[in-house]
């Protein structure tokens, strides 16, 4: 007996690299005389996608896990002022340990609400975002922070290696890091088995609350490392950085073709699903366009793209 | 000394007994059954040796020392591994990703090697000369090669003592034999199985010895050989004399208009050119090996799948059925043949799960009616025996058998026309099996049109006016009841010999 493998071309899983490549096609050919080909701009595309991408690698571990996490915008925005604040009165060194401590201290609190608790991971982290964001404002008083480590600042975000902005550094470690462990280690192989069925994961022996627990752990450790790549590419801690952030993520994670249900993620999906993201806005700023109509067709071209994207 | 020992186990839910002082012991080395009516605690004792559930009280010792199982890694550890009724298969990984999940082969810098599990699986499924491409994804698959890989799956965890529930529920009959093979080069290595199944057939072919269960009582232990099949279902029933099943011959009549007509449909790449005529009153059944398209056809019949080409009357009137909603307009029903994934809803009580496939008829202007309600669902649960007779009981605290009556019961309460059932007796015990059997026929009595997809051939033998055998998503062949000698007689016409 023979299974008949159901080989059948599936253009579905590669859509996104066709709507890439499309929307791509179409820019060049329609702004080819706005400098939207020149290597600057293509560069600037990479640049402005970088904490998108960043954040996106995150909460493709937490929407294979079939959870959501809404708080990474607010936490990115924490962490940039934690950052900005403690770097003024304690250093640079010090600075990045706070940051990565406001990740992993809210992470820590979602996952257990989430995994011990049982409270929907949407509900947890949509409260989070509200406290993220108020504390940062509180911290500051609504005001920037500047940040005047130039080393900081060089290494997040302002500075370059070569000819390569620092940032895409961190958005390109972070994809190959996510990349790796999602397809390379038990740990990702947990992750996908907890989303897909998350019953069968447990008479597997798979600890699937551990797994919950670390998904949005790792989640708002990046979306922190995130907030210290705003801070130092805008050289200020501001609790309006991040902003939206989740939902370009989750756009991006969704376009590249994971499933919101869980037990599929694809990095490399959703790393062409932020630069398609990082894209469209550029391309639409390009045009000339103002904010209320790039707002609009943004959303729209999101919508057909998911709808077009989403498997049957 | 015994591969594994159960003593005085106790376990109850919610302060009903499920078990009572129930000893268990197997050999190494030997094929142990475990049979009992559907809820008589099988499943669950084989959960508390699992770690799943905890006894209230009771023993258990592997291999002569007590063993302390709370979870399902401490019976991994002491080698215990199982088959689960309920599939452990994670859907969107491949097969090898299954069978060695959580246990991933892993290189020098612990990263997983896909590349090793392929080879590994690839090996393991050809000791078991299982064919299956270990690199689709599980989804894609069939029942029975879910349930293929499920059983390679503790074969590959290199199990001591191996708990099969129900394995062979959707398998077809060459498929059980090279099981059957399996298992048996599995106790010459010294392997334990603990083999639990409704079919008599099957445990006298097996199995060494064999404990019964009845309402969480133990019944009996003994060796098949000072057992005859009369007496293991006795045991098993608690009655002398059951009731076997018997074809009766039946006249239809063929010559009016047929209620369902279909001509020449196709659909996918599995269902070619099928034409079906099914009159009032008449059973008609599909036999076939697993994989063969059956349930395709029904699918594609009850619009569950895209129809290629190919027209389908009701009545005598064309009709195009593009989704189960208007299939069960034009009066049909599907029992499913997976009942976890299609046709209930787990978490759901049972009076939930009969009321939504008969929305219609228990409202008044889209408000429930809920003394209708309970009063529909008390009928059902009387009807067909299912227990406990309780309708706010989740379905997935109920034992298989009476989760598969529970979705017979809500089709058949929409009063259907035409009934398609998908192996409708997978899980369920003997005395069951012959009362489902007896209500198809006396539906077909009422005049109701059914076809049946069966791999118990036996099953079908006793229920059917006519026999279709499908291969390769083809009717090959139709035979009416009285042209078949018997079960040998369809086993070779199936294999495509003309005898
Ligand atoms: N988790 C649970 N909570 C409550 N009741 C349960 C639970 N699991 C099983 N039961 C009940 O325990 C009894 C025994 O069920 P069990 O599944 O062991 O039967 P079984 O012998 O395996 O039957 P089958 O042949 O149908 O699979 C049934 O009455 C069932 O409803
Ligand atoms: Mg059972």
């Amino acid at each position: 007996m023979k299974t008949k493998s159901l080989t059948r071309f599936d253009w579905r899983s590669s859509f996104i690299y066709w709507m890439f490549a499309l929307i791509f096609l179409f820019f060049g050919i329609l702004l080819r005389n706005d400098g939207f080909l020149s290597p600057n701009n293509l560069l600037n595309i990479f640049r402005q996608t970088a904490t998108i991408s960043v954040v996106a690698v995150g909460m493709t571990f937490v929407i294979a896990c079939a959870e959501i996490d809404l708080s990474v915008g607010g936490v990115a925005g924490l962490s940039s002022v934690v950052v900005a604040v403690t770097i003024r009165d304690h250093g640079a060194v010090a600075g990045v340990l706070a940051g990565i401590g406001v990740g992993l201290l809210v992470g820590s609190i979602n996952g257990l609400l989430v995994s011990r608790i049982g409270i929907p991971s949407f509900l947890v982290t949509l409260g989070m975002q509200g406290v993220a964001v108020g504390t940062a404002a509180l911290i500051t008083n609504y005001a920037p922070i500047p940040i005047l480590s130039d080393a900081f600042n060089r290494v997040f975000g302002s500075g370059s290696i070569g000819r390569f902005p620092s940032v895409i550094f961190w958005s390109f470690s972070a994809v190959l890091l996510g990349w790796i462990t999602l397809t390379r280690t038990t740990f990702g192989r947990r992750i996908l088995a907890t989303g897909g069925n998350r019953d069968a994961a447990e008479f597997n022996g798979i600890d699937t609350k551990r797994i919950k627990f670390t998904v949005l752990l790792i989640s708002s450790t990046v979306a922190a490392i995130a907030g210290m790549i705003y801070a130092g590419r805008l050289q200020t801690g501001r609790y309006e950085w991040g902003t939206g952030d989740e939902l370009s993520a989750i756009a991006a994670v969704i376009l590249g073709g994971t499933s919101l249900f869980g037990g599929g993620g694809t990095i490399i999906g959703t790393l062409f699903g932020a630069l398609l993201v990082g894209l469209i806005n550029n391309g639409l700023i390009l045009a000339g366009l103002p904010v209320s109509e790039q707002q609009i067709i943004r959303g729209l071209i999101i919508i057909l793209a998911v709808a077009l994207a989403k498997k049957k | 000394m015994n591969a594994i020992e159960m003593k005085e186990i106790n376990k109850s839910f919610f302060g009903t007994p499920v078990l009572k002082d129930v000893n268990f012991s197997v050999l190494p080395g030997e094929i142990h059954g475990l049979a009992g009516e559907n809820g008589a605690g099988k499943s669950t004792l084989m959960k508390i040796l699992q770690g799943v559930y905890t006894m209230d009280s009771g023993l258990i010792e592997v291999a002569g020392s007590p063993a302390e199982i709370s979870s399902f890694q401490d019976a991994r550890q002491y080698g215990i591994g199982m088959v689960f009724q309920e599939f452990s298969l994670i859907p969107e990984l491949t097969v090898a990703q299954n069978i060695f999940l959580n246990r991933e082969p892993t290189n020098k810098f612990r990263l997983i090697s896909d590349r090793s599990s392929i080879a590994k699986a690839h090996k393991v499924l050809e000791s078991v000369g299982i064919d299956i491409d270990v690199t689709v994804k599980v989804s894609t698959l069939s029942r029975a090669f879910q349930q293929l890989t499920e059983i390679a799956k503790a074969i590959a965890a290199e199990a001591k003592i191996l708990i099969l529930d129900e394995p062979t529920a959707s398998l077809a009959k060459h498929e059980v034999d090279s099981l059957f093979k399996v298992l048996k080069q599995l106790t010459a290595s010294g392997v334990s199985i603990i083999y639990i199944s409704h079919r008599m057939d099957e445990i006298y072919q097996i199995c060494d010895r064999i404990t019964i269960l009845r309402d969480g009582n133990l019944v009996a232990v003994d060796s098949l050989k000072n057992l005859s099949p009369q007496e293991v279902i006795a045991h098993i029933t608690g009655r002398k004399d059951v009731e076997m099943l018997s074809y009766e011959g039946r006249e239809v009549d063929r010559r009016s208009t047929p209620v369902l007509k279909v001509v020449e449909l196709s659909a996918g790449d599995r269902v070619k050119k099928v034409s079906i005529e099914l009159h009032a009153g008449e059973v008609l059944g599909f036999a076939g090996l697993m994989g063969s398209g059956r349930t395709e056809i029904l699918r594609a019949i009850f619009g569950l799948d895209k129809v290629g080409s190919g027209k389908i009357y009701i009545n005598g009137e064309e009709k195009t059925i593009k989704n189960p909603r208007e299939a069960k307009g034009v009066g049909m029903a599907l029992i499913p043949e997976d009942r976890r994934r299609q046709g209930l809803i787990m978490e759901h009580s049972i009076s939930t799960n009969i009321l939504s496939a008969n929305l219609e008829k228990l409202s008044h202007f889209s408000f429930l009616n809920f003394q209708k309600i309970n009063q529909f669902s008390q009928t059902a649960i009387t009807d067909f025996e299912i227990r406990p007779p309780e309708a706010k009981r989740e379905v997935k605290l109920l034992s298989g058998g009476n989760q598969q009556k529970v979705v017979i019961a809500k089709w058949v309460a929409t009063n259907p026309s035409i009934i398609l059932m998908d192996e409708p007796t997978v899980g369920v015990d003997i005395g069951t099996k012959v009362e489902i059997m007896k209500l198809v026929r006396s539906l077909a009595a009422q005049g109701k049109s059914i076809i049946v997809v069966s791999s118990e051939l036996p099953e079908l033998l006793g229920v059917c006016d006519r026999i279709l055998i499908v291969k390769n998503g083809e009717v090959t062949d139709s035979l009416e009841r009285y042209e078949i000698r018997d079960e040998d007689h369809l086993q070779l016409m199936l294999q495509g010999i003309n005898a």
